[in-house]
């Protein structure tokens, strides 16, 4: 089945080998569809008017979050806040429960595998509290190394922050095994980036075991704009509030105010509603092909790629093997740089990314300025990667016998 | 845009001689008693290129540049030190102001014979994704004499 076809800006520009999803999928019909009918129908401003399109509105952004919710195993969809995405999801966590919980002497421990949305707000909450910062060390071949993270969690840790899925590899964390060494050795809490995990494989937050668990909807098919914070609701309940003003409130005095229930404490000012509908169609869709098959799929065309790419002389691929990867391919060739080898390949309508991945302290480890990422997803297929391999050799001709 | 018109911008990029100096690199390595040192990073890339400035008066006696990065950066690192050693500051934003019009795509500024061996990188113009890329070495460079005026 072409799932190209669901997706507009495929149909439209046919030449397109789009191999960047990891940054941002692309957009079905259906999801683009759910926002304008929202539009067109529905709009008005939640949880505020007494009339019936105010109503209808609230049902709609209420609906919205229990759909996302069951989408990832959340069962007590209270526990879904709508945040912009996964940035401000761990920013929100590291702001209003980080600030309250962690002191002087605390410790925090992220990995070398993270996204910069999960270093630098611990590493800038560390410095505002003096607490200290652990950074957990690598596998050779780029997993989180599970001793040297057992070595480093004592009872002063006081927050444990992971990635699920990591974006500029694709190596899939055992997230579970993680959150089995945090329990064994403090009561830190232990906070997921996901926003590689949810677009690419299927998600259950009660199993998972996690505090708290963010995402992306640009990733997974959604719109850009409205992602989510899963967290436990005692968590959630003993926490202070994120930002201040409408919807969040109880009432406000003059002196003081109380804060509304979960999840409208951590929602404050006009909700994203439209992008909320957009993203409860994102579901939809990914839940009509099935996230097993979603991975299966990425697994085939990544395993491919890797396979191809592996047979080009001088090229080095970053991460573990390919069946502890969701759809991603990271790599470098010998004499051209990541940005030369993506003006070539763009020449030729292949979209991927070089760089660093917001992940400058990965690639210092791994002692390269950049990589060139090509990431799959439900709509790329073999043709993509024909396109990919065919580039890399244009790149390697360009480049000729350049040694430096 | 047809697919032979980009091809031909990619080989009007990739000259061989943006690709010699990427090959061999001009005045790269640290150069003794130097007078200035600018570090310059992009942070698109994560690229990072270190300038080294020698003077003498108001004239560059000496100049050299180390650091890991694209062709384009590398090239343009590695011709600009060839074109700016000896001449003095005045001369040197005179030259980068033309460069990054050219650079740029400002109209008829590659036209300009006197930006010498610069001219081969004309064609990141039409790349504006690589423009910093070309100008990272310019940018050092500025930095450097700003600091020394």
């Amino acid at each position: 089945m072409n799932r190209r076809l669901d997706f507009p800006i495929l149909s439209n520009r046919p030449d397109l080998h789009y191999l960047d999803s990891a940054a941002t999928s692309q957009k079905p019909r259906v999801v683009l569809d759910a926002i304008t009918d929202f539009y067109e129908n529905s709009n008005a401003n939640p949880h505020r008017g007494a009339y019936a399109l105010s109503v209808e509105a609230t049902d709609r952004y209420d609906g919205a979050r229990k759909r996302v919710a069951q989408f990832v195993g959340l069962g007590d969809s209270d526990c879904l806040i709508f945040t912009r995405g996964t940035t401000e999801s761990i920013n929100l966590v590291a702001s209003a429960y980080g600030r309250a919980n962690v002191g002087e002497g605390d410790e925090i421990v992220i990995t070398a595998l993270e996204h910069h949305a999960n270093f630098v707000p611990w590493q800038q909450l560390a410095i505002e509290k003096k607490a200290r910062l652990r950074i957990c060390d690598l596998t050779e071949d780029h997993r989180i190394d599970l001793d040297c993270l057992s070595g480093l969690i004592n009872a002063k840790t006081k927050i444990v922050a992971i990635n699920h899925v990591s974006n500029a590899l694709g190596t899939i964390n055992p997230v579970r095994d993680i959150v089995g060494i945090v329990r064994e050795r403090s009561d830190a809490i232990v906070v997921c980036d996901g926003a590689q995990g949810v677009p690419h494989l299927p998600v259950g937050f009660d199993e998972l075991g996690v505090d708290f668990y963010a995402f992306s909807g640009h990733k997974m098919c959604g719109p850009m704009g409205i992602g989510g914070l899963l967290g436990r609701r005692d968590i959630l309940e003993s926490m202070p509030p994120y930002q201040m003003g409408g919807d969040m409130i109880e009432f406000v005095y003059d002196e003081t105010t109380t804060w509304n229930v979960l999840p409208h404490k951590f929602e404050a000012g006009t909700p994203n509603a439209a992008n909320a509908v957009g993203l409860a169609a994102a579901a939809d869709y990914l839940d009509s092909i099935g996230m097993d098959n979603v991975l299966r799929h990425e697994r085939v065309l990544m395993s491919e790629a890797h396979e191809r790419l592996s047979q080009v002389e001088g090229i080095r691929i970053y991460g573990p093997q390919p069946s502890l990867r969701s759809g991603v391919v990271s790599f470098t060739i010998a004499d051209v740089h990541p940005h030369d080898l993506a003006t070539i390949l763009d020449g030729d309508g292949v979209c991927i990314r070089a760089g660093h991945h917001c992940a400058q302290p990965l690639m210092r480890r791994l002692d390269v300025p950049a990589t060139a990422r090509a990431s799959f997803y439900v709509y790329n297929d073999s043709s993509d990667i024909d396109a990919l391999v065919e580039g890399v050799m244009r790149a390697k001709e360009i480049f000729g016998h350049v040694g430096v | 845009m047809s697919a032979s018109e980009r091809s031909a911008q990619i080989q009007g990029l990739y000259q061989e001689m943006i690709l010699d100096h990427y090959r061999r690199p001009r005045n790269k390595g640290e150069i003794p008693d130097a007078d200035e040192t600018i570090v310059m990073k992009n942070p698109l890339c994560g690229d990072e290129i270190t300038v080294q400035i020698r003077y003498d008066g108001d004239s560059v006696a000496d100049i050299g540049f180390s650091g890991r990065g694209c062709s384009i950066s590398q090239a343009s690192a590695s011709m600009m030190t060839q074109l700016v050693k000896g001449r003095n500051l005045e001369e040197i934003e005179s030259l980068r102001g033309r460069f990054r019009d050219m650079v740029m795509g400002t109209e008829n500024a590659a036209d300009d014979k006197s930006l010498g061996s610069l001219r081969a990188l004309s064609g990141v113009s039409k790349f504006p994704a690589r423009v910093k890329c070309a100008l990272l070495a310019w940018d050092a460079l500025t930095e450097g004499v700003r600091r020394r005026s």
